[in-house]
């Protein structure tokens, strides 16, 4: 298996970006990628320093934010072609996501902060709902997987919850519905060692489970290990000469 | 999808910050609670005034200004410039049109309470509020020259009980050094609590006046005053030879104007009549400038409080942006983000109004014996109607105008911040 690479190997294209290239108005680009394949059933480790354009990158995939030239394919859909409502109902629909810390809504218990996509996506809700019968029993049941079953513990508001159990509840919830893509934003960069190995062990047994392509973003290389293919953002991004252009 | 997912999340996302919200809300309730209770008590108090006399048809006194005469024969403000003959009384009270008259006189004090001379006809035909009648608490009208009739708040004040002997102060002042102990009045009676002046007034017949004022024509106590006895005086025709003002009862309310022009025109004396109700209005006219004002305020009042609110809503706005932005990833489109905000406002303005109302209803059923009997303002019905349902609705659409302002924000934030998570 070779690392660093920007293509894929051969299989269904989960995420294909050609010529991209954004900046913030009036600013110089901060991303220019001229080609990046990610098939389905991939699980990719996309590596940067802090400046390297990640948040950018993401944003765009994630399609809230639009390039300047060039064209993000999502699963064989050009987001440039749908409207920001279009993109907005694509991400609820297609993509998981997984943030660096605090993903969970602090007001919403631990199962309704996991069958929360399902209230914004209907294809979403219905798989939901075929794989299991009913909303709270897939919950439960991704929560199973992911070592939440502690009746106790499903009950605990999630603000008692710790950093790692926190952030297989954020799993979960981008999971449910089984969507295509799930992108990972340093999910594990709050957990400790061991906690990261598990972390991702499930994550990536999930992703498996459900045969959603995985591309985890992170600044740890230690990582890549678990990965099938590492980007090195830096190589791929021409644009990433100065480092500090977005301040995340 | 649910179109309307975020009414839900806005109420939960509201009982997450339960201190703030709460707090927000209890100044919106009690915001909604004054201004409600200000109207309720103004319409109350308006409604009270209006009816502090009724079922008389004209009040006739010296020829001054309406509302003077108003405020000396019904609320015992302020002093007629002039008495009336008692020949021009009697030309009137044998009038074809009149029913009945009431004769009074005023002058005297009693311990600051003002003194009104007049005769039995007074408790027979005196009306307030809707054509009620005075009623009697305790013991009876007077029967002899030296007999008084207490208003409910004389009585109570000053711990007054039948039998008692009471003295009056010639002029009214609340301390005078001119008094009538020469000749005391025993209480004869007690009303019942009217709420209306009456109830700070103590009444004597006309006769005890005049009697209490032998010896006394030239405004002050002359030696010759000590030789009237009561005993004496008795036995003496007791007829005043002028009375302050009357109370006129007509046969038909129609003959009211007919015959007010021909007091105002009456060729002896310079009277004037005046139609209580014309009256009262061109005196609540005087008032309706602090009603005006105080309304105002109540309505500035509840300006605050949904500033209040505005200002948690704004305050909350940077910490929870990373709420916004998983709600981004997880789909929400920016305009449902804006409508969670508006929801939020919306929500706490409602409940705020909702509580207030039903604080305000409790509160005033509570102490509504207590205030019409301290305060005489009668409530009237107290129970929620259209006013108030435009008043929530008032609440609630200025809530969502000032509502756009964080949710406008946060739209903006959340377009901008997409979904990274800023903190």
């Amino acid at each position: 298996m070779s690392r660093r690479l920007a293509h894929s190997p051969a299989g269904e294209t989960a995420i294909a970006v050609q010529d991209l290239t954004f900046a913030w108005p009036g600013g110089a680009p901060v991303l220019d990628i001229p080609e990046l394949h990610i098939a389905r059933n991939e699980k990719v480790f996309v590596e940067g320093p802090s400046g390297s354009g990640k948040s950018t990158l993401l944003g765009l995939i994630g399609g809230v934010l639009t390039p300047a030239r060039g064209k993000v394919m999502l699963l064989g859909q050009n987001l440039g072609a749908l409207s920001a409502a279009g993109r907005d109902r694509f991400r609820a629909e297609h993509l998981g996501i997984v943030f660096q810390m605090f993903n969970l809504l602090p007001y919403l218990s631990l199962i309704d902060n996991v069958i929360l996509p399902c209230r914004f996506s209907l294809r979403r809700r219905e798989a939901a709902l075929a794989a299991t019968g009913t909303l709270t029993g897939e919950a439960r049941r991704l929560l199973a997987h992911l070592g939440l079953k502690d009746e106790a513990l499903l009950r605990r508001p999630v603000t008692q919850l710790s950093v790692g159990q926190q952030q297989r509840v954020a799993a979960a919830r981008a999971l449910i519905g089984g969507p295509e893509i799930l992108i990972a934003d340093e999910p594990t960069s709050a957990l400790d060692a061991r906690a990261q190995g598990r972390f991702l062990e499930l994550l990536i047994e999930e992703c498996e489970r459900a045969q959603s392509a995985l591309v985890f973003v992170s600044h740890d290389t230690a990582l890549s290990r678990f990965f099938t293919r590492t980007i090195a953002l830096p190589e791929v991004n021409r644009a990433a000469q100065a480092p500090e252009e977005e301040g995340a | 999808m649910n179109r309307f997912f975020f009414l839900p999340l806005a109420a939960r996302s509201l009982m997450n910050r339960r201190v703030t919200a709460l707090l927000t809300l209890f100044a919106i309730a009690l915001s909604v609670m004054l201004f409600l209770g200000v109207e309720k008590i103004r319409l109350g108090a308006k409604e009270s005034f209006d009816n502090t006399i009724s079922g008389t048809d004209l009040i006739v006194g010296a020829r001054s200004g309406s509302v003077n005469l108003l405020l000396y024969s019904v609320f015992r403000i302020g002093d007629a410039t002039n008495n009336i003959t008692w020949e021009s009384y009697r030309a009137f009270a044998e009038h074809p049109d009149t029913a009945w008259t009431v004769p009074i006189s005023l002058g005297d004090s009693h311990r600051g309470f003002r003194v009104m001379g007049t005769t039995g006809a007074y408790f027979e035909h005196y009306q307030y509020g809707q054509r009620r009648p005075l009623e009697f608490g305790e013991g009876a009208p007077f029967e002899d020259v030296f007999d008084a009739v207490l208003g409910a708040e004389v009585a109570s004040r000053l711990g007054y009980e039948l039998g008692d002997a009471i003295t009056l102060s010639h002029g009214i002042g609340e301390t005078s050094f001119a008094n009538h102990e020469n000749k005391p009045f025993r209480v004869a009676g007690i009303l019942k609590r009217t709420g209306t002046p009456v109830d700070s007034t103590v009444h004597v017949p006309l006769e005890g006046i005049e009697a209490i004022h032998l010896g006394w024509e030239s405004g002050a106590r002359s030696p010759l005053a000590a030789l009237y006895t009561p005993e004496r005086v008795r036995q003496m025709e007791l007829q005043p030879a002028e009375i302050t003002a009357f109370f006129m009862g007509l046969k038909s309310r129609i003959a009211a104007l007919k015959v007010q022009r021909e007091i105002n025109q009456y060729k002896s004396e310079p009277l004037q009549a005046v139609i209580p109700g014309v009256a009262l209005s061109q005196l609540w006219r005087v008032v309706s400038v602090a009603e005006t004002a105080l309304t105002s305020i109540a309505a500035f009042v509840v300006f605050t409080g949904l500033l209040g609110m505005l200002t948690a809503i704004m305050t909350s706005l940077n910490e929870r942006r990373r709420e916004m932005a998983i709600l981004r990833s997880v789909g929400a489109r920016p305009w449902m983000i804006f409508a969670l905000l508006m929801s939020e406002a919306a929500l706490l303005a409602l409940a705020g109004a909702l509580c207030g109302i039903a604080a305000i209803y409790t509160a005033l059923t509570a102490a509504r014996s207590f205030i019409e009997a301290q305060l005489g303002i009668f409530l009237g019905a107290l129970q929620p109607g259209l006013y108030d349902l435009y008043l929530i609705l008032a609440v609630v659409g200025a809530a969502l105008l000032l509502g756009l302002f964080p949710a406008l924000r946060a739209y903006r934030n959340s377009l901008a911040d997409g979904l990274t998570v800023r903190v």
